[in-house]
């Protein structure tokens, strides 16, 4: 076979021929710069702060971070919101696309009501439930209006209804971005497998499970890192509605950077947030993959 | 017993202005093997979804072993069905695949393993078993929806165009395959499609549809020779059926073609002096070319050989017919031919309404 090809004109031409920068590198070289000055730059600039004090290397930040009396209680805080709020917004999102797909009347309508929370800033939509949950809040008012004893939802010792409180509120602020790429996922899925499920004799929960999940699952993919890096940040809504009550680890940040004046631990303590969010998407990535192509691959 | 009742079901799509399905009726017996034929575009697939349950009729009724199913949903009818566009689902292997409804209805895991090789042998996916969909050609992943669709025990089984995709000889092959299957298993079939050769071969009876109607119902020979209007002679058969304008004479007894004067079968009595559409299919007309009696003169346009047979297209009386020659038939284009239009094949048709002409 190669022995009837002519070789000569290959070789005579790449010694010639000047070194390119192949164009894919061009390609991404802007987006490149543009990630290193902008998210590399400040990574290294964290690293450092959170490490190095006047004479070197020092773990001096990191210890005072974790012997900090609020510290473990904000990671306890932030793992238990995201392990409770990731599924039930799952469920919710996941229903109300459901819901949706049905071509329900005014469908449109539902769905931009639905992704409100979306345009609102989490700030403002913390003070909102701020405004319902306090002590003379909307919900306190439609109690007493009842004639039920009101409670005191947001005081710092009843931790329970405070964590349910930072969850409502978080749950209503952040599901329609689920939603909004779970319906956008739902659209992309042809009608024919449902149909064909359908015809097959699989009732409505067999083909949720076996045809419409399994073919949402790029979808649910990027919405569930999306979401639990996102849930690590949680702040605002918190901050508005407990101050330092109900610490997360992202208040913390604020706190030592703010109040206590101390940049160096502030960053120690986003660190934890960067290497958490790494880990759990690795950990997404992988335990989501497709196990009927990894054969192929 | 799942014999079908189709009565008047009537179907016109959200935002659509013409009927998909209009005031369709049909009866279909236990067991008996129906194809759906017409262009495309005619309603079949509208009309074997509303059968499925995929979509629900504006007016009329569905029942199934006389029950009515008409608003009964899908997965309650115990049917199983071919997609026209397969609907393999690409997430999982062609096993899964084929037995997907059999798990659904939770049969033990012996029958269904059983029931898939002996599906994936029939259609020949034995080395495919345990590739995704999307590591299959078109003509695979259509056979497993086929193969998906016979492991089914349904009542009534609705295919979908479901060789399509195939190739002329696996199509030729299948075609007997699946005529031998559908009879073992005794299924109440309907079939869909458009290609008129497998509408005929397959079928213990043709429903030729157009724009939403049934045009004409019967056994595929009845459908052939004695087409009910001018469409399904147009549509069925290759070439289609020839349709030349006549006249009938005062006294009824002689057909006026231009000049020529053919003897009038007695059906056009009474008809006398009416315009008439003749039809006749190409097989149907002898030639030579010597004259003899009652022999219509043509000049030959196009030399067509097509292997059995030559296929000749010629002007009659400044018409243009396809008439089909023995293969030892010598012409050129620009000769002189005689016709002779065997009477018992000859159809006649309403020049105005294009429907059969009937005895009066
Ligand atoms: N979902 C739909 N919405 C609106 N109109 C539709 C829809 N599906 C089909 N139609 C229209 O209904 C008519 C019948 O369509 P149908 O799919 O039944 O045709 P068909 O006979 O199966 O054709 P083919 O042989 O091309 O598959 C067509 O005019 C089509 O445009
Ligand atoms: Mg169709």
């Amino acid at each position: 076979m190669t022995v009837d090809l002519p070789p000569a004109p290959a070789q005579l031409d790449t010694p010639a021929r000047p070194r390119r920068i192949p164009p894919a590198v061009l390609l991404i070289a802007p987006s490149i710069v543009f990630m290193a000055l902008l998210l590399g730059w400040p990574v290294i600039q964290g690293v450092l702060q959170a490490f190095r004090s006047d004479d070197g290397f020092t773990l001096e930040f990191v210890t005072r971070m974790v012997q900090d009396p609020y510290f473990w209680p904000a990671v306890r805080n932030t793992l238990l919101l995201i392990a409770v709020m990731i599924p039930l917004q799952f469920a919710f999102a996941i229903t109300m696309a459901l819901l949706l797909r049905s071509n329900p009347r005014l469908d449109k309508v539902h769905f931009f009501v639905w992704a409100i929370p979306l345009a609102l800033s989490d700030l403002a939509a913390g003070l909102v439930w701020l405004s319902i949950f306090n002590d003379r809040g909307y919900l306190n008012s439609v109690l007493a209006s009842l004639g039920i004893d009101t409670i005191p939802w947001l005081a710092y010792d009843n931790p329970t209804t405070l964590f349910l409180c930072v969850l409502v509120a978080e749950v209503w602020r952040s599901t329609s971005l689920v939603l909004v790429i779970v319906v956008s996922g739902l659209q992309g899925i042809p009608k024919d497998y449902d149909e064909a499920a359908q015809v097959f004799g699989a009732g409505f929960w067999q083909r949720l499970r076996h045809v419409t999940l399994p073919l949402l699952k790029p979808s649910l993919q990027v919405a569930l890192i999306l979401r639990t890096i996102l849930a690590f940040q949680t702040f605002a809504v918190a901050q508005a509605l407990t101050g330092q009550n109900f610490p997360l680890v992202v208040g913390e940040t604020y706190r030592w950077y703010t109040g206590l004046q101390n940049p160096n631990v502030a960053a120690a303590l986003a660190l934890v947030i960067l290497v958490a969010s790494m880990l759990i998407s690795i950990f997404y990535l992988r335990a989501l993959r497709d196990k009927g192509q990894e054969g192929t691959r | 017993m799942a014999d079908i009742t189709i009565s008047h079901l009537v179907k016109t799509y959200p935002g659509g202005t013409e009927r998909a399905t209009d005031d369709v009726s049909l009866d279909i017996k236990d067991g008996d093997f129906t194809v759906l034929l017409g262009p495309s575009g005619c309603g079949k697939t509208t009309l074997l979804r509303m059968l499925a349950g995929l979509e629900l009729p504006d007016g009329g009724s569905v029942a199934v072993g006389g029950r009515d199913v008409t608003y009964l949903p899908p997965n309650k009818r115990n049917m199983s069905m071919v997609f026209q566009s397969y609907a393999v689902f690409p997430h999982r292997k062609v096993r899964y695949n084929i037995g997907f409804g059999l798990a659904m209805a939770k049969k033990p895991k012996e029958e269904i393993d059983r029931k898939v090789e002996w599906a994936a042998d029939l259609l020949q996916l034995g080395p495919y078993l345990d590739r995704l969909p999307a590591q299959l050609s078109g003509g695979q992943r259509q056979r497993v929806a086929v193969a998906r669709a016979i492991v089914m025990d349904a009542d009534v089984l609705l295919m979908d165009e479901p060789l399509s995709n195939l190739d002329a000889l696996l199509r030729l092959n299948f075609r007997s395959e699946l005529k031998k299957i559908v009879k073992d298993l005794g299924t109440t079939t309907v079939y869909v499609t458009h290609d008129q050769s497998e509408a005929l071969s397959l079928g213990d009876r043709v429903a030729v549809m157009r724009k939403g109607r049934i045009a004409q119902l019967g056994d595929p020979l009845d459908v052939y020779d004695a087409p009910a209007d001018r469409f399904v002679g147009g549509f069925i058969g290759s070439p289609p059926m020839n349709f030349i304008n006549a006249a009938v004479s005062g006294d009824g007894d002689v057909l006026l073609v231009g000049d020529q004067r053919l003897r009038a079968p007695s059906l056009l009595r009474s008809f006398s002096s009416a315009d008439v559409v003749l039809g006749v299919r190409a097989e149907n007309v002898a030639v030579d070319t010597q004259r003899s009696s009652g022999d219509v003169p043509g000049t030959v346009l196009v030399v067509e050989p097509m292997g059995s047979s030559i296929l000749l297209t010629v002007e009659v009386e400044g018409q243009t017919i396809k008439v089909q020659a023995p293969p030892t038939f010598r012409t050129t284009p620009d000769s002189r031919i005689w016709l002779t239009f065997s009477p018992n094949s000859m159809r006649f048709y309403d020049s105005e309404t294009a429907m059969a002409l009937v005895a009066r």
